[in-house]
């Protein structure tokens, strides 16, 4: 029984034959950019009205796992364009050599920090921010330092650096701002976290169930609040220090066989027509020109004052010295 | 092993029970110390009747009398009755030793030298001297329901009910059971009622019959009586077996 | 009582499904190992390591004591009482914690448990001023107790429902007090299962990964699945996390085999008596003992619960359910707990159909017995291998093959398959052992076999334990979430997976009623699962 089971689930399950036609532009990205509410389906439809070809998304949970899944495939990977990995991904994602420099003009693309690089083009940015429940907190602290030193009977939840992008932005945001004393500021915060999740879903699950009046997430948050549900009640807190940013950037891939679609896609991305769709379908800021203005909401949120951006190939150098810090400062007792 | 107590007439006055949809109306004198046999098609409620004497089922209406004392709000541990059924009647997992001992002592104190002596002796007499380690799987059929005896044994009640003890053995078997039973009951005087189906043993070991029929005891006679029984359909189908 | 021939069909099968499962997760294993993929980086027996592990090993510990203790009590009860109001239910709503995504379950116990929660509330009405904080081993070993103490309570009470009705009699008969009956009759009944449940539960609770930390507070409460998961999914480190992976599976196998030699009960042999409503347990301070323990424990399971019905109901159901994103992701995993669950019922009948025909050999012999051990342990090792490291290995070795839809479909089949085999295996083989015992020998003497035995010996008698492991294996599926997350492709989602993406963009209300859906739907599966039991509990001795 057991010997033919396996083989013949396979059988069954791979028979089927891939859909196949010419012109597919194949993008790698993550799940929440293709759901139904996601700005994928507008992406493919806008792009497949001027192209004459057929846009294929394929979408893995984060980006994390785009790059994993990039380092799994390889050289024989079908990808032509991935879009959704962000710059503290960047500098991996090079190290792989399965990128390649675009050679387009991005001076349509602005962000904050002035990212700029010859092989990933951001697409949309959003700052780490400090969300709070106004109905339960009225005073957010004011800054890091407030956070930090605070009350310690007002929660916060963070998510882990180890498994989760949010998590890292905030490891690397107080790096940014405390530098050497980083592992004594983590030891006075870690009074205030109730606790540390694995992802920016079960933070922010805890922090909309009421269950804690502060969580890491982005300043843009607040807006999808106030245009999707007309709720205000959940703000960002602006840090006097300034905020860490995270850019999400797309990039060519070398073993394309069609980089003048994907050159051309890349040139869509940082076009309005692109642009309009991020604001309200990926809740990001738009890194380029949109021909709309965005909603009144997005005027509401936080407009941090510095942002804070390391270079990538630091973080990539530093990254697991500074999460055993951070272990350290957080697991004693 | 001698008399132990003095063996109870059983009396089941006006009793009324409802299980289910099936409503009982039982009325009967089993007498004392003899061998009474409880016949009938299945289904008849010949093991409720048991389970009323036992206590295991309590009556909505009527009394259960033992000679004159009213059992009827007594505890199935507090009435003076042994128990042998069709099967399970020891514990699988416990040796033969302890399962005899329960009957002296149910509680987990450990028994005196007395006490070891009875159980030892009650094995002896049922015939599986030495097999006091084995544990019950180990164990024939007919081995376990001699386990089943000697527990009786030592129980020393003078009433013992059995439900199709000697059913599930073979037609040797329950030729040799039977005649334990007998010598057992010779020795020990109790008063004993017996469920069976089979008109072989009713014969040989019964004095008196109780047949019944739907929830209902439609005769109660000497077994000579029923045996001559044959113009009601029921018996002579039931004799016929 | 089988012929030579049917023997060795028996153990051959055995046999074949075993290897499956051995090539299974060694060519995963293989494909990690592979020297193209980058060498480990960091050092690994680091003082971090040796934490991780210990407390992996401690809260598992812990969790799996408190879980058993806590439900042998309330097992006890619960068998005692065939006819308690909604025991039916009771024991039903117990198999749905299994099919929640360990989020959902974690936001209704935080509801509950948490510093905004019920319990919270309630003590502080009381005038404690400070809310009562879970978060650390507490919140961890109240997770995982709310999880399995309910899977321990079924398999109990099935245990002490099979015991013979005339076990209760002549303990009334005899006069033993509680505690002799507990000693005598419950303990041993129990203990003949508590090591197979206890190795489960261990096994759940040390793989356990989100539970842990979202309710541990703090990255003090790391589990070794946490450092796999970091090492293959953010560090991209696969000889890392493989070198976890057999870390994991070799201490716990260590922890399996010190439980294996504790002395085993014997096997008793009872036929199935008659039954019969149990006679002990009338006095009044035991009727309140009883009730208590089950109100305790259902209120346990129902308060968490009812905080998802409570969130779900607000959200737009119907929206939802007439979503065709939903129903896709109804249909796809329907179709992935369907075939998982019954290819995990035809591995498990194999399994044990040739451990059983090993332990009617007479003689036999070295080989055969180390086979029947490696068949008893296999499938549960197989619980430890992340299915994070099996998805990725399969998926690289697969990759040159298949792409899409087909190849998350099959992995996510297979691995399901595999995470269902030991519970499959706990709910059959008493039944099939039990089957066996009661036919072997007048089917062998009828000279029946084959597909005549199976449909009409086997089948009759085996088809509702068979449907009560199906329902136990798809609700399992049901609520997998891990298996998907590195090669999901977007025209595959499962239910869980639909759930987190709506929570993953703001939607927290859909994935509210989400959960309330994927809870219900487990419900409907236990019903089917334990159709006509009904009728025997309520039946008259």
């Amino acid at each position: 029984m057991g010997k033919f089971l396996l083989p013949l689930i396979f059988a069954v399950a791979f028979g089927l034959p891939a859909k196949a036609q010419d012109q597919v532009l194949t993008v790698y990205t993550y799940e929440s950019f293709t759901a139904d509410w996601g700005p994928g389906p507008k992406v493919k439809q806008k792009f497949e009205e001027t192209c004459s070809c057929t846009v294929n998304f394929v979408a893995v949970a984060d980006g994390v796992a785009l790059l994993s899944r990039l380092k799994l495939e390889g050289q024989s990977s079908q990808a032509d364009v991935v879009l959704g990995l962000d710059t503290n991904l960047a500098g991996e994602a090079k190290a792989t050599g399965l990128f390649e420099p675009h050679g387009l003009d991005t001076g349509a693309i602005s962000v904050p920090g002035g990212y700029r690089d010859d092989v990933f083009i951001p697409y949309d940015y959003g700052h780490f921010a400090v969300l709070y429940d106004t109905e339960t907190m009225k005073t957010p602290p004011a800054s890091l330092k407030d956070l930090v030193e605070g009350d310690a009977s007002r929660k916060i939840v963070i998510q882990d650096p180890r498994t989760s992008t949010p998590g890292l932005g905030l490891l690397l945001w107080v790096k940014a701002v405390y530098g050497e004393d980083a592992g004594e500021a983590w030891s006075k915060l870690r009074q205030r976290v109730l606790t540390v999740t694995p992802g920016w879903s079960e933070a922010y699950g805890l922090f909309t169930k009421g269950e804690v009046p502060m969580v890491l997430s982005y300043t843009t948050s607040p807006a999808y609040h106030m245009v999707a549900e007309d709720n205000a009640r959940y703000q960002a807190a602006a840090f006097a220090e300034g905020h860490y940013i995270q850019i999400e950037v797309a990039g060519l891939v070398t073993m394309s066989r069609q980089k003048e679609l994907a050159k051309e896609f890349l040139r869509f991305m940082m076009s309005p027509a692109f642009q309009d769709i991020i604001p309200t379908t990926n809740w990001m800021m738009p890194a380029g020109e949109t021909a709309e203005p965005l909603p009144p909401a997005f005027d509401r949120l936080v407009k941090p004052a510095k942002t804070f951006l390391m270079d990538p190939a630091e973080v990539a150098a530093n990254r697991q010295a500074w999460i055993d810090e951070w272990l350290t400062a957080m697991s004693e007792r | 092993m001698g008399n132990i107590l003095e063996a109870p007439e059983i009396r089941l006055d006006a009793v009324e029970l409802t299980l289910g949809a099936t409503r009982f109306r039982l009325d009967c004198r089993i007498p004392a110390g003899a061998i009474t046999a409880v016949a009938g098609p299945s289904g008849a409620g010949k093991s409720t009747l048991l389970n009323l004497i036992a206590g295991f089922e309590t009556p909505t209406n009527g009394r259960v009398l033992f000679d004159e004392k009213d059992v009827t709000p007594l505890h199935p541990s507090e009435r003076p009755v042994s128990l042998v059924f069709q099967d399970n009647n020891l514990f699988g997992h416990l040796d033969v030793f302890t399962n005899v001992a329960l009957g002296v002592r149910p509680s987990l104190r450990r028994l005196g030298p007395p006490e070891r002596e009875a159980v030892s002796a009650a094995l002896v007499h049922v015939g599986l001297a030495g097999m006091e380690h084995r544990l019950p799987p180990s164990l024939s059929g007919g081995e376990r329901q001699r386990v089943a005896f000697a527990r009786v044994l030592v129980r020393r009640k003078p009433v013992l009910l059995m439900d199709e003890p000697f059913a599930a053995l073979d037609p040797g078997l329950r030729l040799d059971m039977a005649s334990l039973l007998s010598q057992l009951h010779r020795e020990t005087g109790s008063t004993v009622v017996i469920v069976t189906h089979d008109p072989e043993e009713l014969r040989r070991l019964s004095t008196h019959v109780l047949f019944m029929d739907r929830a209902n005891i439609l005769l109660q006679e000497p077994t000579a009586d029923f045996l001559s029984h044959t113009d009601m359909p029921m018996v002579s189908q039931f004799l016929a077996g | 009582m089988l012929t030579t021939a049917e023997r060795r069909t028996a153990i051959g099968t055995g046999l074949s499904a075993f290897a499956a499962l051995v090539v299974f997760v060694a060519l995963a294993v293989y494909a990690l190992f592979r020297p193209d993929l980058p060498p480990s980086q960091t050092s690994f027996w680091t003082p971090y390591t040796m934490r991780v592990l210990r407390f992996t090993l401690l809260q598992a510990g812990l969790s799996t004591l408190l879980s058993i203790g806590l439900a042998v009590p309330v097992a006890l009860a619960l068998a005692r009482r065939p006819r308690f109001p909604g025991r039916l239910w009771i024991l039903r709503l117990m198999a749905v914690p299994m099919g929640l995504p360990a989020l959902v379950a974690a936001l209704g116990l935080i509801t509950v448990w948490g510093t905004q929660g019920m319990v919270n509330d309630l003590l502080l009405g009381f005038g404690l001023d400070e809310p009562v904080n879970i978060y650390g081993l507490g919140g961890i070993l109240l997770a995982h107790v709310f999880f399995n103490l309910p899977l321990a309570c079924r398999l109990m009470v099935a245990s002490l429902d099979r015991l013979p009705g005339e076990y209760w009699m002549l303990a009334a008969q005899l006069g033993m007090k509680p505690a002799v009956i507990f000693l005598r009759i419950e303990w041993p009944a129990l203990s003949r299962i508590l090591p197979g449940i206890g190795t489960l539960i261990f096994m759940l609770c040390a793989t356990s990964f989100t539970l842990v930390l979202v309710l541990g507070g703090g990255p003090a409460a790391t589990t070794l699945e946490v450092a796999i998961y970091q090492a293959l999914r953010f560090d991209f480190d696969p000889a890392r996390a493989m070198t976890l992976a057999l870390l994991q599976i070799g201490v716990t196998a260590v922890v399996l085999a010190v439980l294996s030699l504790l002395p085993a009960a014997e096997e008793a042999s009872v036929t199935t008596g008659r039954r019969s409503r149990r006679l002990d347990g009338r006095g009044t301070a035991s009727v309140i003992w009883d009730a208590v323990m089950i109100c305790c424990a259902t209120l346990m399971l129902l308060l968490p619960l009812g905080a998802i019905v409570w969130a779900g109901v607000r959200a737009d159901l119907t929206g939802l359910l007439t979503s065709t994103a939903f129903r896709q992701a109804l249909a796809t995993s329907t179709m992935v707990a369907l075939s998982s669950s019954i290819a995990a019922l035809l591995l498990s009948v194999a399994i044990i159909g040739a451990r059983l025909t090993v332990r009617e050999t007479k003689t036999p012999g070295k080989p055969l017995l180390a086979l029947s051990a490696a068949l008893g342990t296999a499938p549960l090792l197989v619980l430890l291998v992340p299915p994070v490291v099996l998805g990725t290995g399969w998926f690289l070795l697969l990759r040159p093959l298949a792409s899409g839809s087909s190849l998350t479909a099959g992995l996510v089949v297979s691995i399901n398959t595999l995470m269902a085999l030991p519970f499959v295996i706990r709910v059959l083989e008493p039944a099939m052992q039990e089957h066996r015992r009661k036919t072997g020998r007048l089917t062998a003497s009828l000279g029946i076999s084959g597909w005549a035995r199976i449909w009409r010996i086997d089948r009759p008698a085996l088809i509702r334990p068979a449907l009560l492991a199906l329902s136990f294996a798809m609700s399992l599926s049901l609520g997998d979430l891990g298996a998907v997350a590195l090669f999901a492709s977007n025209d595959f989602v499962t239910l869980p997976w639909h759930l987190y993406s709506r929570l993953s963009s703001y939607r927290t209300a859909d994935a509210d009623g989400l959960a309330l859906l994927l809870g219900a739907l487990c419900l409907v599966l236990t019903l089917i699962g334990t159709s006509g039991y009904e009728r025997r509990g309520n039946s008259h001795g």
